[in-house]
Order: structure tokens, then C-alpha cells, then sequence
């Protein structure tokens, strides 16, 4: 087991930082928390019968008038606020990972077939990316939610709420990709390989996903860690200003703005439960991404 | 002046302490050149860092004394080891570009260095630094000394990074490949700057590099290292002349004698693991490559061949003038012979094989493979024969096999790309002779690049150009990034190849003395000119042009009999 890890320098750099270790932890925990919630969590907040008014805003079970079955006490709806945030939590990673995905196909396609073809392919692609850079995640995604609004059917529209966020999330953060995979492109396209590939007449799109793509994972890996928290941050931001998620379909955004009521009635919980959930699960991401950053660029050690 | 004793390094890992330098001895005297030789990986400048206390981190010396004059160097503690770097002992980096600071004019990086270890006014300073330049040879150095960095071609800029190490007078200098970024006539100007220095100065010199013929030329002394042990050391005559260590001799055999052209290298096979190329190896890969070969072999012709690259703009209504990289090349490669194209960097080599091979479109001209037209760049279609006829092998053996793919799905690629073997299980079996056939083990078939040495390497990139049964084979600077004796080596697997398949081989290099190994006919190529052209016997005894005669005259050479 030893001998392992210390042949692979990624785990060997990994059992000798603790704060990594205890980043990755979190994560892990928050990610089996939300995949598993319908199973783990006491009452389903979508769900009116599984929770009673009666219930309604109990604080923590340290606190005075805390119910040991609450353990982080309820919301004004008598909802238990650990099964809140573990479904708040599975939305927020479904939208989060759904546009990161995305923004990662885009961004690296784009990018690559900028830095490999260059020229006009290039200007135009890149300055597609910086009109979007000037564009804020909010603008776009009030844009494409008015338009889903004035094309889409009433009825639809509600059930088009979480894929008209992923798509704005998505398209703000694509250019990332695009970047680092264009700049990354450059750098390979210089190495004899690629020339020995393009010389021996192999097909570009070849030389692109088989060739270069495998090369400059690295970076992009880096980008997808780091993008992930920053999609779910953005995520809670739209909820929070009431753009995202409406109130019965809670992400951590919306449990966020929802406490926002309760906090100067003394409710804190409402408020800071899902605030510090939500940092914890950002911060250990972007941790774990500085991480990865470390072992995939030897010179920043 | 100098003396190391018993001097071993040690580098902590995770997989426990490596030693980089063992029980290592060697003396200066003032004004001596000590050279320092041996092939990457010997220890040679670990054992200069630790004399000048840069060990990288966390290197450690774990045995051994070091005195300079009376000062015991290991008992110093970080501050008078800071006071001493740059006043006694000074550095000169291998890469003139990066050991100046780009930002700052050279006036202010000699003042600056001279008043950190003095205690004058600014003035004389200022005067001592004209005064410096102008022994290194740098004419109205008043003037000069205003300029950046940038503003100095390579070698002047080596002249004042000789300046600065010398601004503070040293008693020793370290000079870790001082010449190896720069190209013979100005590598000359520089070694007999360094030579001046000592017999006038009474500069000590360790002078660390992987050049024989560097160390011929001006060391008084050498000592041989391998895998960071002293193998042989003394004066240069007796040390390169008579060797007495096998591996010291070895070395002397691998080295490309520029006077004369030999047929073989005398280099143990059985080195470095390698398995021999020998009979029963690789038989079927030969037998098919014959197959391939056979036909005929293939001449190359280029007509007035120029090539353009854009200039940079400087107005928006002229149209910037094009930078002109090779102007009107012509010349004719006889079918099975090889060309060896010669030239100092920036004179267009690399430029005419990336044309030959249809990665850059030629401005005019024309070339032709085998009597039918070959389009050039953008005009060459991927499916146009050429791509499978002219195979190249790279310069960097690090980067021209993709790290991420295995050994085995590299050299089946030319194999279904051209559609020479269709049947998977086939396509590997002749992999793996073809590795045998250029000398490699066959279980290097599943590995990654990164778990090979260069010169390793070097043989998958060959084997991987022969495996699309080519009949043309350009080799840019093959052996450059190699050590001497796996460049024997190398040089060698490509004569037999050359010779057994009648290949027409291009060879691109900078090293006059490796090309007369290899060519039959010569081009010699400056500033994207052709200076001489013709059979390589003749050009290299009677050279007719003056750059040629001058390049030979400069080139390093190691003295027919050495006086002892």
C-alpha cells in the first residue's frame, strides 16, 4: 500500500497534507449526503404531507426549546432543516455539475479548434468569448429566462426553471475553458509530436482529441474543480436574488434567501446552517482544486 | 586555491536519500581551467552548486571538505556564504537570455553587483564596469553599457555576463556550460576570452561541460565524472590523450573526429541495457521493410525554393517586409544517398525540412520527389503519397513521442494510417521487431515515453519514421539533445539502417564534425543562403566558401597526438 502511493506522486503529495485531506472529506461527505438524501433525510421538503406547521421554526437541539428529533431545528413550515439542505444540496450539485459538464464541452471544443486552426476561427471564437466576459452571469441568465418565458408555454415553464439555470450558468462559464484550452493548444501545437502527426497526414480532428486533448487534461482538470464551486456559487446567488429557484423546489440559494427573513427575529438558523453549509462545500472544492493545480504544474512547488 | 575532498552530495526523496555526487576530490590552482566532463546525469554541476553553496533544495552535503584558500566553505553560516558568492567565487550560466535581468541596463547590474560587495562611490564603480566591459572585448563600452539586455546579440551578452561575474575579482570562476547556447564562431570568441582571463587574471575556472572539444581546446586539467563519481582526472593531455579508464576511452571513441570521416563508431552494445541489434532480432520487420523498399530509392530535388514569413507591422498603410528565411534553394539529393544540410541556428535548417515535409508553404519554387511534383505545404493534401514516403526524426526526443500514449499505439499509427497492415494483432507483432531492429527490448511495446532515456527515445522516433516504409528520412539535429556516446550509438543504428534499406536520408545539423560521419553530399546554409554545396569529402578538405572555411576553422577539434 505504501510502496503505491509513493510511486504515484499525486496520492503521496495527498497522505501529506492534512487540510487537503480534511477538504476532501467534506466533500465527499456533502456529495453522498446529497445523493443519498431521499434515504437519508428525515422528511422530504417537496413533499406537504411528510412535515407539520406544528413543527414550525424549532432552533437547534442545543439550544433551549431544541427537539432531539431536529437536530438543526426547522424552518417556519415545520421543515427539518437537515433534509432541507441535503435536497437544497442535490439540486445545487445537479445544477452545479450539469453546467460545469457542459461549459467543459463547449469551452474545450471551441477552444481547441481556436488554438489548432488559429487565424480567423480564432478571432472569431475568442471575441464571441470576451462579448460574454462583459456580459454578467446574472444578465445572461435573466436573458435566457426571458426568453424561455416568452417562447415556452406557461405550464412548461416551471418545469424548465432548473435547465434555463443550468444553461446560464453554463454560458458564463465556458470561456474559462475556452481559454485554457486555447492557450494549452498553442503550447502543444509547437511540440514535435503534434507537427510529427500533422506531417504524417492524420485527420485534424484526430490530432485535436486524440492527440493534443490527452495533453492538456491537466490544466482543464484544474478548471473543472475550480468552476464547479464557482457554478454552485452562481447558482445560490440566482436563488438568492429570486432569479433561480422558486421557494417549494429549495436549493441552498433559496434556503439562504428564505432565512434572510428570519434573521433579525431570531431565527439565526434558517439563515446560517445552509450559509456555512454552502461554504463549506465551496471551499473544499476550490481547496481540492488548488490541490490538483499543485500536482499537475510541478514548478508552482 | 581550490580544494574539494571527498565531497558527496545527497538528495533526500521519497524514496529515501540519492546520492548525486560521490566521494568526489579535485584542486584549482590560480589561473588553472579545470575541466569538468561527463554525460547528463554524471553530477558534474551538483558538484559546482555545492562549491558555490547553491545546492538546490533539498539537496545537502553529506561528507567531504571544501577549502578556498583558508576558508573552510562548509563551516560558513548563510550570511558570510551570501558575502562570499559573487566576491570570491563567482558563476557564468549556461543561457546568456535568462541570467540577465531583462528590465535593468547592463550599467545598472554591474554597478549594482560592484557596490554589494564594495564600499566606493558610485563613480569609480561606474568606471570599473567600462573598464570590464572593454577587456571582454565590447567596443565604446561607455555608451553600450546604456543599453538592455536585449539590445546585445548571444555572445555579447555572454561577454557581460562575464563581466558581471568577473566585476567583483574573483579568485574562482564557475562556468556551467558557458557555451553551449552559442554557436561555434562566437563559442570561440568566448573560450578565448575565458583562456585570457586566467593566464592574465589568475582566475581559477571550473569549467563544467558535456564538449570534449571545448575542454581539448583550453582546459589545463579535466577530470572525468559518471553517475557522480570521479572515473579519471589530470592534465587534458595525458586525461583525453591517453586515457586509462575504459569508460574515459570509451568516451574519446564516441566523439566525432571533424577531420575525417570513420565508418563506425566503436561503442559497447550490450550499454545501458539496450539489446543489440543483433542477428535473429528484428529479421521480420527488415524482411518487411525490404519488401517495401525495395522498389527503388527515391531522389529529391528543390528549385529555387524561398520561403516568407511576415514581418512585423510597424504602420497601418505599408505592408510590413516579409522576414526572408530561405532564399532560392536549389539542390538535388542523389537516390540512396544522404545530404547533409550544416548551418548555425537561425540559418533556415529547420525551416527547409518543415517545407520538404509540407508544414510550411514555400513564397515560390518548386520541389519534386522521385521526378513527379511535390505540392508544398497547405497545397499538399493529406492523402498525397509524400506523407508516407518522407518521414522525419525530430530534434527534442521529449516531446516528439505524445506522453500520454503508449509505445506500442505510437508506432502502429503510420501502420493503419496508411493502410500497411490492417490486421491489429499483426501491426504489433511487427512493432515489437521493429523494436528489436532498432536495438530496443520488446517489452517496451506497453510503456510510456517518460519511462525511456533520450537516446531511447530517439530509437521509437526512428523506428516509428521506418514503420511508414519510407524512402526518404529527414533527421533534424537528431543528436543534439543526446550524450556523446548514446549519439555514437544512434549515428551508427542510422548508417546500418541507411545502408541495409537504401534510404535517401536528410540530415540537418549544427555539428560539422557528426554530418561528416553521416553525409555524402553537403549543403552548407547561412542566414537562409547557400554558401557551398557539394560532395562532403570535398567541401570538408577543400572548402571554397570563406563562411565554410571559417566554420572549420572554429569548430573544436581534438589534436591529432597529444604532447604530454
Amino acid at each position: 500500500m505504501l510502496a503505491f502511493i509513493k510511486r504515484h506522486e499525486g496520492l503521496w503529495l495527498f497522505t501529506r497534507s492534512p487540510f487537503v485531506m480534511l477538504a476532501a472529506i467534506v466533500a465527499v461527505a456533502i456529495i453522498l449526503g446529497a445523493v443519498f438524501a431521499p434515504w437519508i433525510a428525515l422528511v422530504n421538503p417537496y413533499d406537504l404531507a411528510s412535515f407539520s406547521l406544528m413543527d414550525g421554526l424549532l432552533p437547534p437541539v442545543w439550544e433551549e426549546f431544541g427537539n432531539e428529533k431536529f437536530l438543526l431545528g426547522t424552518d417556519d413550515q415545520g421543515r427539518d432543516m437537515i433534509s432541507s439542505i441535503l435536497y437544497g444540496a442535490r439540486l445545487s450539485l445537479i445544477i452545479g455539475i450539469s453546467a460545469m459538464t457542459i461549459a467543459t464541452f463547449l469551452g474545450v471544443g471551441l477552444g481547441l479548434v481556436a488554438g489548432y486552426f488559429g487565424g480567423r476561427f480564432d478571432a472569431v471564437i475568442m471575441r464571441i468569448a470576451d462579448i460574454q466576459l462583459a456580459l454578467p452571469a446574472i444578465l445572461t441568465a435573466l436573458l435566457i429566462d426571458g426568453i424561455a418565458r416568452g417562447i415556452l408555454p406557461p405550464d412548461m415553464q416551471q418545469n424548465l426553471r432548473v435547465t434555463v439555470l443550468i444553461v446560464a450558468i453554463a454560458l458564463s462559464l465556458w470561456v474559462n475553458f475556452a481559454r485554457t484550452a486555447r492557450a494549452s493548444t498553442f503550447v502543444q501545437m509547437n511540440k514535435e509530436y503534434v507537427q510529427a502527426a500533422v506531417m504524417q497526414g492524420q485527420h485534424p480532428l484526430r490530432v485535436m482529441f486524440v492527440h493534443i486533448l490527452p495533453n492538456i487534461l491537466g490544466p482543464l482538470l484544474v478548471i473543472m474543480t475550480v468552476d464547479l464551486a464557482s457554478a454552485i456559487l452562481l447558482e445560490a446567488t440566482l436563488s438568492f436574488l429570486g432569479i433561480g429557484l422558486p421557494a417549494d423546489s429549495p436549493s441552498l440559494g433559496t434556503l439562504i434567501r428564505i432565512g434572510m427573513q428570519f434573521l433579525l427575529s431570531g431565527e439565526w438558523w434558517i439563515l446560517w446552517i445552509p450559509t456555512l453549509f454552502l461554504v463549506a462545500l465551496v471551499v473544499s472544492i476550490n481547496v481540492l482544486g488548488d490541490f490538483l493545480r499543485d500536482v499537475f504544474n510541478p514548478r508552482l512547488r | 586555491m581550490l580544494r574539494v575532498e571527498h565531497l558527496t552530495v545527497k538528495f533526500p526523496s521519497r524514496f529515501g536519500d540519492v546520492t548525486a555526487v560521490e566521494d568526489m576530490s579535485l584542486s584549482i590552482a590560480p589561473g588553472e581551467i579545470h575541466g569538468l566532463v561527463g554525460e547528463s546525469g554524471a553530477g558534474k554541476s551538483t558538484v559546482g552548486a555545492a562549491i558555490i553553496g547553491l545546492l538546490q533544495q533539498p539537496g545537502y552535503i553529506a561528507n567531504g571538505d571544501l577549502m578556498l584558500g583558508d576558508t573552510d566553505l562548509r563551516a560558513l553560516d548563510r550570511f558570510e556564504a551570501h558575502a562570499l558568492r559573487g566576491k570570491r567565487i563567482s558563476m557564468i550560466f549556461q543561457d546568456p537570455q535568462t541570467s540577465l535581468n531583462p528590465l535593468m541596463k547592463i550599467e545598472d547590474q554591474l554597478v549594482e553587483t560592484i557596490l554589494a560587495h564594495e564600499d566606493i562611490p558610485s563613480n569609480d564603480a561606474k568606471k570599473r564596469a567600462i573598464d570590464l566591459l572593454e577587456e571582454m572585448g565590447i567596443e565604446d563600452a561607455a555608451s553600450r553599457m546604456q543599453a538592455y539586455p536585449h539590445q546585445f546579440s548571444g555572445g555579447m551578452r555572454q561577454r557581460v555576463v562575464i563581466a558581471l561575474a568577473l566585476c567583483t575579482n574573483p579568485e574562482l570562476i564557475i562556468a556551467d556550460e558557458p557555451t553551449t547556447a552559442l554557436d561555434v564562431a562566437v563559442q570561440s570568441q568566448v573560450l578565448d576570452l575565458i583562456r585570457r582571463l586566467a593566464d592574465i587574471r589568475k582566475v581559477g575556472f571550473i569549467l563544467i561541460t558535456h564538449d570534449i572539444g571545448v575542454i581539448a581546446q583550453i582546459a589545463d586539467t579535466v577530470t572525468v565524472m559518471r553517475y557522480g563519481k570521479l572515473i579519471e582526472s589530470g592534465a587534458t593531455a595525458q586525461v583525453l590523450g591517453h586515457p586509462k579508464h575504459a569508460y574515459t576511452k570509451q568516451l574519446m571513441d564516441a566523439v566525432p573526429p571533424l577531420d575525417r570521416k570513420i565508418t563506425r563508431f566503436r561503442v559497447p552494445e550490450e550499454d545501458d541495457g539496450l539489446a543489440a541489434s543483433g542477428p535473429g532480432k528484428g529479421d521480420a520487420a527488415e524482411a518487411w521493410l525490404l519488401e517495401g523498399v525495395r522498389q527503388q530509392a527515391v531522389g529529391l530535388s528543390l528549385q529555387n525554393i524561398t520561403v516568407e514569413f511576415p514581418g512585423t507591422r510597424t504602420s497601418i498603410w505599408h505592408k510590413p517586409k516579409p522576414f526572408v528565411a530561405l532564399d532560392d534553394i536549389s539542390f538535388d539529393v542523389q537516390p540512396g544517398s544522404v545530404m547533409g544540410i550544416v548551418g548555425e541556428s537561425g540559418s533556415g535548417k529547420s525551416t527547409l525540412a518543415k517545407t520538404l515535409t509540407g508544414l510550411i508553404t514555400p513564397s515560390s519554387g518548386g520541389m519534386t520527389l522521385g521526378g513527379s511534383p511535390l505540392p508544398g505545404g497547405k497545397t499538399r493534401s493529406r492523402h498525397h503519397p509524400s506523407r508516407q514516403l518522407i518521414q522525419m526524426v525530430f530534434q527534442d526526443p521529449f516531446s516528439s513521442l505524445n506522453s500520454r500514449h503508449r509505445i506500442g499505439t505510437i508506432l502502429a499509427e503510420p501502420l493503419w494510417l496508411y493502410g500497411l497492415v490492417n490486421d491489429s494483432d499483426e501491426r504489433r507483432d511487427l512493432c515489437i521487431d521493429m523494436l528489436s531492429l532498432v536495438g530496443m527490448d520488446p517489452d517496451a511495446i506497453d510503456k510510456y515515453p517518460h519511462q525511456f532515456s533520450g537516446g531511447q527515445r530517439q530509437r521509437i522516433a526512428v523506428a516509428r519514421a521506418l514503420l511508414a516504409r519510407p524512402t526518404i528520412l529527414i533527421c533534424d539535429e537528431p543528436t543534439s539533445a543526446l550524450d556523446v556516446s548514446i549519439q555514437a550509438q544512434l549515428l551508427n543504428l542510422l548508417k546500418d539502417l541507411q545502408a541495409a534499406f537504401g534510404l535517401t536520408v536528410l540530415f540537418i545539423s549544427h555539428n560539422l564534425s557528426v554530418v561528416r560521419q553521416m553525409a555524402d553530399d553537403i549543403v552548407v546554409l547561412r542566414n537562409g543562403r547557400i554558401q557551398e554545396k557539394g560532395a562532403s569529402e570535398q567541401v570538408f578538405e577543400t572548402p571554397e566558401a570563406d563562411y565554410t572555411k571559417k566554420l572549420l576553422s572554429l569548430t573544436p577539434v581534438m589534436p591529432h597526438d597529444w604532447s604530454l
